[in-house]
């Protein structure tokens, strides 16, 4: 299995003082879902913002060591940070439609990627709807505002959406924390769809789901690494004690 | 595709940039203008001359005094109407009202601030002087008083809007917690509700303060126009003017570059001095209190 | 029995405390229903197609405002041009572009200030600046600059908050799907912060059209028997003419002095009521 992502000593703090990394190193295999779980505040979610950038948007105090995509060290200031988002995608928890129609959320990130031909779109709406699972719910009503879908449709627009440019890497941020256990289930069943083409990396929003969906699983706990390994095993046989503890519900 | 993209995000980044410090370039532009317009009625007219009590520029007389306190007389006038009303109504608008009320009367007092002054002033003659000259027996109805009254019409919408918008931004826990120890809603509004909205609603008078201050089209219309010093009570029901007005009324006649002409800069001048320390403490309450509110909440 | 006595006193209080505040508001404000219904029933006699489409002439005692009301339109225009790009871009810097820090407090500060200076001084800057120094003259040009000036810090604040109000969730989504942050702001922030937008930049223009004092000496004239040129021309404005006709001309006719102010009013009532319209319906419709 070759590791498509290799995070080396990473370390952020933002300049608020909240959520930090410390000396963080791992191997993110391609085609297979990764899983990022612990109790809150313990640097999952700011470990995803890093790999597509997100975090230029906020203010960090210090941020130290590397991350290589396909050996590219994407926290170089130099890198084109646009064409890295586009390769590496990105759900959140709470859906957010943007204000336009199901059809203009789809092909919003082609359209700026400089897309304009009608059958190049419409075969990339088509086909990411299907991926998300949603296509035959929203394939009759695509020029209607994406916001009047349940959370569960939106968030599978939002999936299809990122699905549409093509990404190499799908990062998922608790994507299904507001959704009922369908929608949930939908969501989880195209994860397993897509992880023939794409590399997943999906914070879970419960241990169970985590356990449900890991091929890979690591276990952050206040800004540092603890366990990493199989799903598998960590879910039956964890080595840490940490980890046994997390798992067993014994905190978080 | 690219490139060209980012050369033109660049460009339009650098015009919205440029254009965010616009407010800071216009007002220096501004100061500058009336310093360099302003200033030689220093060196034309010797300061004790200028602090005088007679203005009359035809023989020479450029003695601001009159028109200092014109200002001030009508001013606080004005501020006596404006600020119980104006705290009064946006009581009534936030903790009174019921809620189809306020979606009345929110958008009635909006428009009252944007009735044009010279229509205002344009009533004061035809209406409201005539009507207090014959009620209060007076020579004329061009006075201090009709001035304030107008003037206090005038700064009442914004007195309303900047105090509303402080007691509206009072957490809701207060009020409750006060009615849970069995306060009446009214002593909560005076115990509880107005003091937590204290420094905003002193931000509220003194920006309609500044507002009346600087008010001209009205006063000029309504106030008889009258150099004299205002130094007495008696003062408020006899004509003044005020230094908006002596502006308005006389730029239009002067001859550019000459004493005349400097000295009405001057007073232009004083007039932005005193609305840049009345904006500048209002809204130093502001910060400052908001500042105490991050304190609390951290 | 004494506490009940109490709180009876005490409702006795409130009941008259309330009554009294409500009284105050009724106070504020049926002077300004009163003043507009005033001058419409005054005003309505004088109002004929003549009137509106009129020249005035016998000394501007008889005939109609059409000058006046060209004239006003050009300088509510001329302003717009001037302070609607300029209001927003330095708005869309603020919410979107700015840190807090010193540099953008001193902006802040600066807007407070320029919303503060009296409106009389801005007409002395527009002719040290504009009139004078850049030799424009007494001008279309100068008056819809000095106006534009005036009208930019309730632009700017208007446009800001409602950018503000657009969730960041938006904007992190479309940075997420690899747009620069201007094609979000262009694509994104600013649709949905248009109404908000649109309601500032009428309320500014609202205050453009209704003032005097800038405009006194930087661009209004007296009486024009044609209507202007170019923008180098002087021209008759409503709120001026008001102005002369209520106080500079003898013997002026009653009827056409209502008569303008109906018009001045209505003028600038409209654009109230077109502003207040676009924010409620952009309430109703918005759904974050």
């Amino acid at each position: 299995m070759v590791d498509k992502i290799v995070i080396e000593n990473l370390s952020l703090q933002y300049s608020d003082g909240t959520e930090s990394l410390r000396g963080i190193s791992m191997g993110i295999p391609q085609n297979a879902v990764t899983v990022l779980f612990g109790p809150a505040g313990g640097g999952k979610s700011t470990l995803l913002r890093c790999l597509n950038r997100l975090n230029d948007l906020t203010e960090i105090k210090a941020s130290s060591g590397r991350i290589l995509i396909d050996d590219t060290n994407i926290l170089d200031p130099k890198i084109d940070v646009i064409a890295l988002r586009r390769k590496v995608g990105m759900v959140f928890a709470r859906p957010v439609p943007l204000p336009l129609s199901i059809r203009e959320n789809v092909i919003y990130g082609l359209e700026l990627a400089g897309e304009k031909r009608k059958s190049k779109l419409d075969e990339a709406v088509e086909r990411s709807l299907k991926l998300s699972a949603i296509w035959e719910e929203v394939k009759d009503r695509l020029d209607e505002p994406a916001i009047a879908l349940s959370g569960g449709q939106q968030q599978r627009v939002c999936l299809a959406r990122v699905i549409a440019l093509q990404p190499e890497i799908i990062l998922l941020d608790e994507p299904t924390s507001g959704l009922d256990p369908i929608s949930t289930g939908k969501v989880e069943a195209a994860l397993l769809e897509l992880k023939k083409e794409y590399t997943i990396i999906l914070v879970p929003h419960s241990v169970q789901q985590a356990a449900r969906t890991a091929d890979h699983a690591a276990f952050f706990l206040q800004g540092e690494l603890i366990e990493y390994g199989e799903g598998k095993t960590m879910f039956t046989a964890p080595k840490q004690k940490k980890t046994e503890d997390y798992i067993m519900g014994r905190f978080g | 595709m690219e490139k060209s993209l980012n050369w033109r995000e660049f460009v339009i980044t650098r015009a919205i940039k440029a254009s965010g410090y616009s407010a800071v370039v216009f007002v220096l532009l501004i100061f500058f203008f009336l310093l360099r317009e302003g200033l030689p009625a220093l060196s034309e007219v010797d300061a004790s001359s200028l602090l005088d009590i007679r203005w009359y520029p035809i023989e020479a007389y450029f003695g601001i005094m009159p028109l200092i306190t014109g200002s001030l007389i009508i001013t606080l006038g004005a501020a006596l109407i404006a600020v119980p009303f104006g705290i009064g109504t946006a009581v009534y608008i936030s903790e009174i009202a019921p809620r189809w009320m306020r979606e009345i009367l929110k958008p009635l007092v909006e428009l009252l601030g944007g009735l044009p002054s010279v229509v205002l002033g344009f009533l004061g003659i035809l209406v409201v002087s005539p009507y207090l000259r014959v009620l209060l027996d007076l020579p004329t109805g061009l006075t201090a008083f009709t001035g304030s009254l107008l003037l206090g019409g005038i700064a009442v919408p914004t007195v309303v809007s900047v105090a509303e918008d402080a007691l509206d931004s009072v957490p809701r826990a207060y009020r409750e917690g006060a009615w849970a120890l069995g306060a009446t809603k009214w002593q909560t509004i005076w115990r509880v509700t107005l003091p937590a909205a204290k420094s905003g609603v002193l931000t509220a008078v003194m920006l309609g303060v500044g507002r009346a201050i600087g008010e001209t089209m009205t006063v000029m219309m309504v106030t008889g126009n009258a150099p004299v010093m205002a130094t007495k009570l008696g003062s408020l029901f006899s004509p003044v003017r005020t230094m908006t007005a002596t502006i308005a009324a006389e730029m239009g006649e002067v001859a550019n570059g000459s004493t005349h002409y400097h000295v009405l800069f001057f007073i232009g001048m004083v007039l932005f001095l005193i609305s840049l320390i009345v904006n500048i403490i209002a809204s130093s309450v502001v910060f400052r209190s908001k500042k105490r509110a991050e304190r609390i909440l951290s | 029995m004494m506490t009940k006595f109490l709180s009876r006193n005490r409702h006795t209080v409130q009941r008259l405390g309330f009554s009294f505040i409500t009284l105050m508001a009724v106070m504020t404000v049926l002077p300004i229903v009163g003043t507009i219904v005033y001058i419409l029933v005054q005003g309505g006699s004088a109002i004929s197609w003549d009137f509106i489409t009129g020249f005035p002439h016998d000394g501007m005692r008889a005939g109609g405002i059409l000058p006046a009301i060209i004239g006003t339109l050009y300088l509510t225009i001329g302003s717009a041009i001037f302070s609607v790009p300029l209001g927003i871009a330095a708005a869309i810097y603020l919410s979107e572009y700015a840190k807090d820090n010193q540099w953008t407090r001193l902006i802040r500060l600066a807007i407070i200030n320029l919303a503060g200076i009296p409106s009389v001084v801005y007409g002395l800057f527009g002719l040290g600046l504009f009139v004078l120094f850049l030799q424009f003259g007494t001008s279309i040009l100068a008056a819809s600059l000095t106006l534009s000036i005036m009208t930019l810090p309730v632009i700017i604040s208007t446009a800001e908050e409602s950018l503000r109000a657009v969730p960041q969730a938006f904007r992190t989504v479309s940075i997420s799907l690899g747009a620069t942050r201007w094609q979000t702001i262009r694509r994104i922030v600013l649709k949905e912060a248009l109404p908000g937008i649109l309601t500032g930049v009428i309320l500014g223009l609202e205050r453009a059209a209704g003032e005097t004092a800038p405009i006194l000496f930087t661009g209004a004239a007296f009486f024009l028997p044609r209507l202007p040129q170019s923008p180098f021309d002087a021209t008759m404005a409503l709120p001026y003419h008001l102005f002369v006709i209520s106080t500079q001309v003898p013997e002026m006719p009653i009827q056409i002095q209502y008569g303008t102010a109906l018009v001045l009013l209505v003028f600038v009532l409209t654009m109230n009521l077109i502003a207040t319209v676009i924010r409620s319906r952009a309430r109703a419709r918005r759904q974050w």
